[in-house]
């Protein structure tokens, strides 16, 4: 049993990766990654929906006849990123407001439907909820990758506090403008990858 | 007023470039984009769907969701904007429905090309990015009808473009670990980075 625990939580990160293997959730991940912070938030509120949404669904999953699955799923999501959006609105709101339209699109991220319907749907609560954590630990595991180097290398902050003194306030580090360039971030992903894949062959794609 | 709306049309299809500048629509975007056959269904089916889903949210908020957008109904004290992401996911899902049905009754041989995509598009980002997107920038109809246009021509125009490249390095050679989707990637990138000198970086 705590052997099943630790594979539902942890495998997510480095051999199923939802964004690395299965190419899911890229879609609100890269925008919020130059800074530390803003991925943090990100990171906790997408595995708050997706470890709640599968324990829900898969709760109810008896209950639901299989033509309006979809439609319960989206709603059920959809509530629960409504509450997150408020709750960030409540108590931090400029962090809400720098994340803008990213914690809305959390509805639409592909990982919290690809786990209600790929896992909930047929897997009691307990296991579910434990997938759902591990896959926003994946999903964090990328995120947090790549705003760090960005904010590192592009501001010279780690989490807002200064660590490569810039030239700009009589530091010595010269910062490098391309990292602040969401762009950056599709290069940083690609490098994970053929990171994660040379250290895991069989992810490698047959040609 | 026609400038105005031309600026909006040119600004979301090149220098606001959904998939390209915001990375929405992304695993739809990387998923189909191996042919320039089906990327172009693809985008054909998103121009079509965001031209209709950005002005039809835009009165939902404005007629139901608003404070005091309900003052028609005699209640004008109540304000639903809460409901917005629940409402637009909704009222997207509803015409995804919708338009697959019409299109398949009126006209089979543009359902078999958009058909298999349209169901696909629902949990799509860059559709319901571009109706929070019209939320957050307060567009009036007219706005947001020209918003709907640009930002579906854009996707189009970005994985058209993705598709002609990912066909041609079907013969190149890159290390293993970056076959596919790494590549892929990459390849995106170096779009992405074209785009932004529209912006003038």
């Amino acid at each position: 049993m705590a052997e099943r625990t630790r594979d539902l939580l942890l495998r997510s990160i480095i051999e199923r990766n939802p964004i690395a293997l299965l190419v899911l959730g890229i879609c609100s991940a890269l925008a919020v990654t130059s800074q530390l912070i803003t991925a943090a938030v990100m990171f906790v509120c997408v595995t708050l929906v997706v470890a709640f949404s599968s324990l829900t669904i898969s709760i109810v999953r008896h209950q639901i006849p299989s033509s309006v699955r979809i439609g319960i799923q989206i709603t059920v999501i959809a509530t629960l990123v409504i509450l997150v959006d408020q709750v960030l609105r409540a108590f931090y709101f400029d962090l809400s407001k720098q994340l803008s339209i990213y914690v809305g699109l959390i509805i639409t991220n592909c990982i919290v439907m690809g786990r209600a319907e790929g896992f909930a749907m047929s897997n009691p609560p307990i296991d579910s909820f434990l997938d759902g954590i591990g896959n926003g630990l994946g999903y964090g595991f990328v995120l947090m990758f790549v705003a760090a180097v960005r904010e590192l290398f592009g501001a010279g902050t780690f989490f807002g506090m200064e660590v490569l003194p810039l030239t700009t306030n009589g530091g010595w580090y010269l910062r490098n403008g391309f990292l602040v360039l969401p762009v950056s971030a599709f290069f940083l992903i690609a490098l994970l990858i053929w990171f994660l894949r040379t250290i895991d062959p069989v992810q490698q794609e047959e040609r | 007023m026609i400038a105005h709306l031309f600026e909006i049309v040119f600004r979301s299809l090149f220098i606001e470039n959904l998939p390209l500048s915001f990375f929405l629509g992304m695993c739809t975007f990387l998923a189909i984009s191996k042919t320039v056959k089906s990327a172009v269904g693809l985008g054909a089916a998103v121009l079509v769907l965001m031209t209709i889903t950005v002005p039809v949210n835009n009165l939902i908020l404005n007629k139901m969701l608003k404070a005091g957008a309900l003052a028609w109904a005699g209640q004008a004290e109540i304000d639903l904007t809460f409901l917005g992401l629940l409402c637009y996911i909704g009222t997207i899902a509803a015409i995804v429905q919708i338009l697959e049905m019409f299109l398949d009754r009126f006209s089979p041989g543009l359902y078999n090309t958009l058909g298999i995509f349209l169901p696909l598009l629902t949990v799509n980002c860059a559709i319901l990015g571009g109706s929070l997107f019209m939320v957050e920038r307060d567009y009036s109809l007219v706005e947001s009808m020209a918003y709907g246009i640009g930002a579906g021509g854009g996707f189009f125009v970005a994985v058209v473009l993705l598709a002609g490249i990912r066909e041609k390095l079907e013969y190149a050679d890159p290390p293993a670990g970056l076959r596919g989707l790494g590549v892929t990637f990459i390849s995106a990138g170096l779009i992405a980075l074209a785009f932004m000198g529209l912006a003038g970086f």
